[in-house]
């Protein structure tokens, strides 16, 4: 919307009015940098926030399940990165396959992924997910998470050492870090 | 301590078991070998369900182990293997019974023991033997909607799923 | 009221692996119950029929990731009987030491996992940080914290290392006084034993003909262990009990494996004492003749494991058939549930100590 506009205001319906007005904040925040200047502020303390507190889904597919437990037990202890297992996906914010998937699991897994609500990430954990692992000629084996979920890490390991999985959330928090936009979400 | 030793009181060896179901079916059991704590026999199709319970009920047969199959496909025939045990004897006895491959049918023993219903419903579900009288003969590990029998020597993995 | 049916699972925190358990409940009571099970099929004895003999023993292992030693070691067993091939006896000792220390393992996971699925959150911590010790007993012998690969047809990978005895004593010593303080967490307990008690029951003719065995079936009454009956490695030369309990009900079923926990360590202290001097590895043959056979059946943490191998006259075999003790505990589970309150399933089941991976396959 234009300033021009502006003498016809009155004329306005309240609809075209609340629009028309925010397409010009809009324009003049854009215009002044004050928006570039409020996704600077933000962009660290929404990554800080999300990167802190990943909540992985409770869920064990296979060997690795054990050593994602034993990560979580007082020795190598994620809870201190902020990860606390929940059991319902609509809670989390990151999907930790761990194991296998057959095709029998397939459309279960797309329906878990697709529950989790928007900021999420996928992290595949361990030979079997990341392609098939030592199962790859299998009839009912799917060679590779990433044919139907986009993943975000790959943390290789047959098993995966918990030190492993723990550096694969590291990096995970340097990603979420790069890619988190502020409030205007731009550029 | 004394270490239990391999016969309960009363309790029967291998060689006494093989030589009761001889006894009792000469037409139907071979058996191939014998030590004191294992047997193993060729039993006829026919005659298995019938030796089976007498097993059971006479020779003290109360745990089956395990019920797989074998695809033999230049010979033409596929074999279900049972192995059952029993606590009062410690003897365990293996028996093969050959099937024709074309039509692989055999009497279910899930009316005697209740354990061997899922490991015939695998052994359906892997070979495509059926067992006849088993109450729900299902696919079981192999997801819906499958039209092959994975185990079998014609089917080959390996592609992409 | 109302009759439903209800799915536990596949995605579920009770459930120990990845199986369904459709539940049909009238009210709070389960009426009826049908366990979904090949969410992990892989087609293992498929696969083992492409592999050379040797390389289906890193195979083996994750069988059962929650006692890895146990189902290698049965894998090498069985191809050692169809080849006829005798193990020496400090190999006899040293598989036996790692088998008692993967029992002990494969308990204390159970434990854990048992704690998180009543909501104790305590019990998980003390058990995994115990496995931790046993853990780190192992990656000293053969560098590997969950799946080994330590067995081999003929022996074992390599001999034990300088300080083995050392470790093990100090290791058994802090466990026992340890467990001592997980037991008396649990058995103190009036809510674990009010949710464990009376709930789950299975008769001794109910699990002998269902094929249950191992604990389930000792939790029942019946007083049968293979290591006794059926010895194999160096059973027959060390002293132990055999534990087994009267009150069929899933608080029966626990303090068996406790018991057998402690039973475990009795057996590690008196093989360490006896282990001989001598070679540790035979050198098999590569290939098997064409249709010999094999089978061998062990004690496994989970019951009675069971394999059987026939020979392709070359170095891959022809069949392996793989018998897994939950996949008949798993079963029988409707003969454990039906009766009880939909709150008791993950007692129930956790008392059975479930992995899935030997489930399907």
């Amino acid at each position: 919307m234009d300033l021009s506009l502006a003498p016809n205001a009155i004329a306005m319906s309240a609809q075209e009015f609340l629009a028309w007005s925010k397409g010009v904040m809009d324009q003049l925040l854009t215009a002044s940098g004050a928006k570039k200047a409020v996704d600077k502020i933000t962009a660290p303390i929404w990554s800080w926030a999300l990167r802190n507190a990943n909540y992985p889904l409770h869920f064990g597919v296979a060997c690795c399940a054990l050593e994602m437990a034993a990560a979580s037990g007082s020795r190598f202890d994620a809870e201190r990165l902020g990860m606390i297992y929940r059991s319902s996906p609509r809670q989390t914010d990151v999907l930790l396959i761990n194991g296998w998937v057959t095709a029998k699991l397939r459309p279960d897994l797309r329906r878990l992924y697709e529950q989790m609500a928007e900021p999420r990430w996928v992290v595949a954990m361990g030979e079997c997910a990341i392609s098939g692992g030592p199962w790859y000629d299998s009839y009912n084996v799917v060679q590779g998470v990433d044919t139907f979920i986009p993943v975000d890490i790959y943390i290789p390991g047959c098993p995966v050492r918990p030190e492993a999985m723990i550096d694969g959330f590291m990096k995970l928090h340097k990603k979420i870090h790069k890619e988190t936009k502020g409030t205007f979400l731009e550029d | 301590m004394a270490q239990r030793a391999g016969l309960a009181a009363g309790g029967k060896t291998g060689e006494i078991v093989a030589m009761e179901l001889i006894d009792r079916f000469p037409e139907y059991v071979k058996i191939t070998k014998v030590t004191h704590n294992r047997v193993f026999a060729v039993v006829d199709k026919v005659g298995l369900l019938n030796v089976a319970k007498f097993m059971k009920d006479a020779l003290d047969f109360d745990h089956i182990t395990a019920v797989s199959g074998v695809d033999w496909l230049e010979e033409k025939k596929m074999w279900a293997v049972y192995h059952i045990t029993s606590y009062s004897n410690r003897v365990t006895a293996e028996m093969i019974v050959e099937l024709p491959r074309d039509k692989p049918e055999v009497d279910s023993v899930t009316p005697l023991w209740g354990g061997a219903n899922w490991h015939e419903r695998e052994t359906y579900d892997m070979f495509g033997i059926i067992f006849i009288g088993h109450p729900r003969l299902e696919r079981i590990l192999t997801p819906e909607g499958t039209d092959y029998f994975p185990y079998r020597k014609d089917f080959v993995g390996g592609r992409r799923v | 009221m109302a009759e439903m049916w209800l799915n536990m699972g596949p995605q579920h925190p009770m459930t120990h692996g990845l199986w369904n358990l459709r539940v049909k409940i009238d009210g709070e009571t389960i009426i009826q119950a049908e366990p979904i099970i090949g969410y992990l099929h892989r087609g293992w004895e498929k696969l083992a029929e492409n592999r050379m003999y040797p390389q289906i023993i890193p195979m083996a292992d994750r069988l059962c990731y929650g006692s890895s030693m146990s189902w290698s070691h049965l894998y090498c067993s069985t191809v050692e009987n169809m080849l006829e091939l005798e193990v020496p006896e400090r190999a006899k000792y040293i598989r036996t030491i790692v088998l008692e220390a993967q029992r002990i393992g494969s308990h204390l996971m159970w434990l854990a996992a048992l704690g998180t699925d009543l909501g104790s959150y305590t019990i998980f911590l003390y058990c995994v940080r115990e496995r931790e010790l046993f853990l780190d007993l192992m990656q000293n012998l053969c560098g590997a914290r969950l799946t080994y690969n330590y067995t081999r047809i003929g022996g074992v990978r390599n001999d034990v290392p300088a300080n083995f005895e050392r470790d093990f004593t100090r290791v058994l010593k802090v466990f026992e006084k340890r467990l001592a303080m997980v037991e008396a967490l649990c058995d103190e307990s009036a809510v674990f034993r009010m949710r464990m008690e009376d709930v789950g029951k299975l008769t001794a003719e109910q699990a002998k003909n269902l094929g249950v065995t191992g604990p389930n079936l000792r939790g029942s009454g019946v007083e049968y262990d293979i290591r006794k009956e059926d010895p194999y490695e160096a059973y027959s030369d060390v002293d132990f009990d055999v534990c087994y309990e009267k009150g069929c009900d899933a608080f029966a079923r626990y303090r068996v494996r406790v018991d057998e926990m402690y039973e475990s360590c009795k057996i590690i202290r008196q093989a360490i004492k006896k282990i001989p001097q001598g070679p540790y590895r035979v050198k098999p043959p590569r290939t098997a003749p064409k249709g010999k056979a094999g089978w061998a059946h062990v004690e496994d943490p989970r019951g009675e494991g069971f394999m059987y191998v026939i020979g392709n006259g070359d170095d891959h075999p022809y069949r392996l058939k793989v018998r897994s003790p939950v996949f008949v505990s798993v079963s029988a589970a409707p003969a454990y549930l039906v009766g009880y309150k939909i709150a008791d399933v993950p007692a129930i089941m956790g008392s059975i100590d479930m992995c899935l991976g030997e489930t399907d396959r």
